[in-house]
């Protein structure tokens, strides 16, 4: 199993590798597919086959799904694969990857020394700590930007409903559009 | 012979079965385009093929000579890459989904923990087929199909899921093998009645297979995402419905009509049998229904099918709890 964990991160490091160089955004995506299958075969080698379906059916099966499907909608040519070498230039990604570098030597370095759990000051907040904050003292303030979310949700289907044809009123449904009075 | 040790045999034996179960699958497949077409002429009173040897028994073999034969044209605008890769995606995703099905308790591929869900994921993957096909030939008919394909499927899958998760919470587990040994007293069907109903539609829509065929609607579209494809490729896809077919068929035996269970006759002849119902029933439908507008199956996905599973399954759910010893 160990050789299916190392040869399927490789696989997942190469496919991500693809995801950015690559020019053309519909092969950009497959790429970033083959990478999420990868990454689900790593939960599996490590014995957590159940996130490892789960990676499969969310991320690969739909997530990506409705990516590619909005991609292919924009009908992107050859303008974007000439856009996209142009930003592939060294000139372009320099500074970028100046940055990036300098965050993973801070990455590599913190791995190094073992102890993931040292701050500045104070204690490390873990993800049980935030949850507790958040649906205790602070529950009021969550509620409130759920139903800010609802109603943002609301309004943009709302907005982007269809104005009635100009056609006599049916008496079948018709899709998304308004009811005719 | 001192190579044969049991555990050598041990592996020949679940390749030979692996092995047996992918070519039992494709050639099922291949047997049913022309089953199919016969079925039909009986139904719709007329005559199928019948020309090519005795009944036309031989049929399969002009239609895969056929086939074989033509030309293997890719077309200059197509994307050439995804255009070869999508009839392969098509095939491979439903025929790793057998690995799943326990067809009797010694004739299985792989016993999987998360057997269901597998099935689930590989039903994912299959979209991009449709996708990927549709996108890569550079045709708007074809365009159009995947469009349709894409949004079908991923609304269908949504209580595709969700249809299963009732047989799930009473088994209590993903595994097929422990789905079918629960229904040693009583199939699935009868507690699970609108959890099966809307798994066969579901099903029916996710194999795009008429009534839910819009992806591929000739008077529409001129076949959809396969309008650029010749060939084997074409073969691919066309050969992928009908493994889809008894994929679906196989499945919807395994969780809800008890699997191999079934008095007097050997488990495989009962699974066959079963198997066999269902891809008729799939035939009939075919046979006997018009074809819906695009939105009303949109409609009635999201509006009947998934309120209707939620309901089922929270139904299912109180009621396992009202009957759960504490």
């Amino acid at each position: 199993m160990e050789v299916a964990f190392y040869l399927s991160g490789l696989v997942a490091v190469l496919a991500t590798l693809g995801v950015i160089t690559n020019t053309n955004p519909v092969h950009a995506l497959l790429y970033l597919v083959v990478s999420l299958i990868a990454v689900a075969l790593v939960f599996f080698s490590l014995g957590a086959p159940f996130a490892a379906a789960l990676e499969v059916i969310v991320y690969a099966g739909a997530i990506m799904v409705l990516f590619v499907f909005v991609v292919m909608m924009l009908n992107l040519g050859e303008a974007v694969v000439a856009q996209e070498r142009a930003w592939l230039k060294p000139r372009t990604w320099l500074g970028p990857a100046v940055l990036a570098a300098v965050l993973l030597l801070t990455l590599i370095a913190a791995l190094w020394r073992g102890d993931i759990g040292l701050v500045i000051s104070g204690e490390t907040l873990t993800a049980k700590a935030v949850g507790t904050t958040l649906f205790g003292p602070w529950l009021l303030i969550v509620e409130l930007a759920a139903m800010l979310l609802l109603a943002a949700l609301v309004t943009a289907s709302h907005v982007g409903r269809l104005a009635a044809p100009d056609k006599p009123p049916m008496h079948q449904e018709t899709g998304a559009r308004k009811e005719v009075r | 012979m001192s190579w044969l040790t049991p555990q050598v045999t041990a592996i020949i034996i679940a390749m030979l079965q692996a092995l047996a179960v992918l070519l039992g699958a494709v050639l099922l497949g291949a047997v049913l385009t022309v089953v199919e077409r016969r079925l039909l002429g009986l139904w719709q009173d007329r005559y199928g093929p019948n020309r090519v040897g005795p009944f036309g028994s031989l049929q399969l073999i002009a239609d895969m000579l056929k086939i074989f034969f033509k030309e293997d044209w890719i077309p200059p605008f197509a994307d050439r890459t995804l255009f070869v890769l999508a009839p392969a995606i098509a095939m491979a995703s439903l025929l790793l989904s057998f690995i799943v099905i326990p067809i009797t308790p010694n004739l299985y591929v792989a016993d999987l923990h998360i057997g269901l869900l597998f099935f689930l994921a590989m039903a994912g993957i299959n979209v991009y087929a449709v996708l990927f096909g549709g996108w890569s030939s550079g045709n708007k008919y074809a365009l159009i199909g995947a469009m349709r394909a894409s949004a079908q499927t991923l609304s269908y899958e949504v209580f595709m899921g969700l249809a299963l998760m009732g047989v799930v919470a009473i088994t209590g587990s993903f595994n097929m093998r422990d789905i079918v040994n629960a229904q040693e007293g009583f199939w699935f069907v009868i507690p699970q009645f609108f959890g099966f109903c809307t798994f066969l539609i579901a099903g029916i829509a996710v194999t795009h297979r008429h009534p839910f065929d819009q992806p591929e609607a000739e008077q529409e579209l001129a076949d959809g995402y396969h309008i650029e494809y010749s060939s084997m490729k074409f073969g691919m896809f066309f050969i992928g419905e009908y493994v889809g077919m008894v994929l679906i068929s196989a499945l919807i035996v395994t969780l809800f009509f008890g699997g191999w269970h079934g008095p007097w006759l050997p488990p495989i002849v009962w699974f066959a049998l079963k198997t066999g119902f269902f891809l008729m029933l799939f035939i009939l439908l075919r046979a006997s229904l018009p074809r819906p507008r695009y939105d009303r199956v949109m409609s009635f996905g999201w509006k009947v099918c998934l309120p209707l599973t939620l309901i089922n399954l929270l139904i299912t759910g109180a009621v396992i709890l009202l009957v759960a010893p504490e």
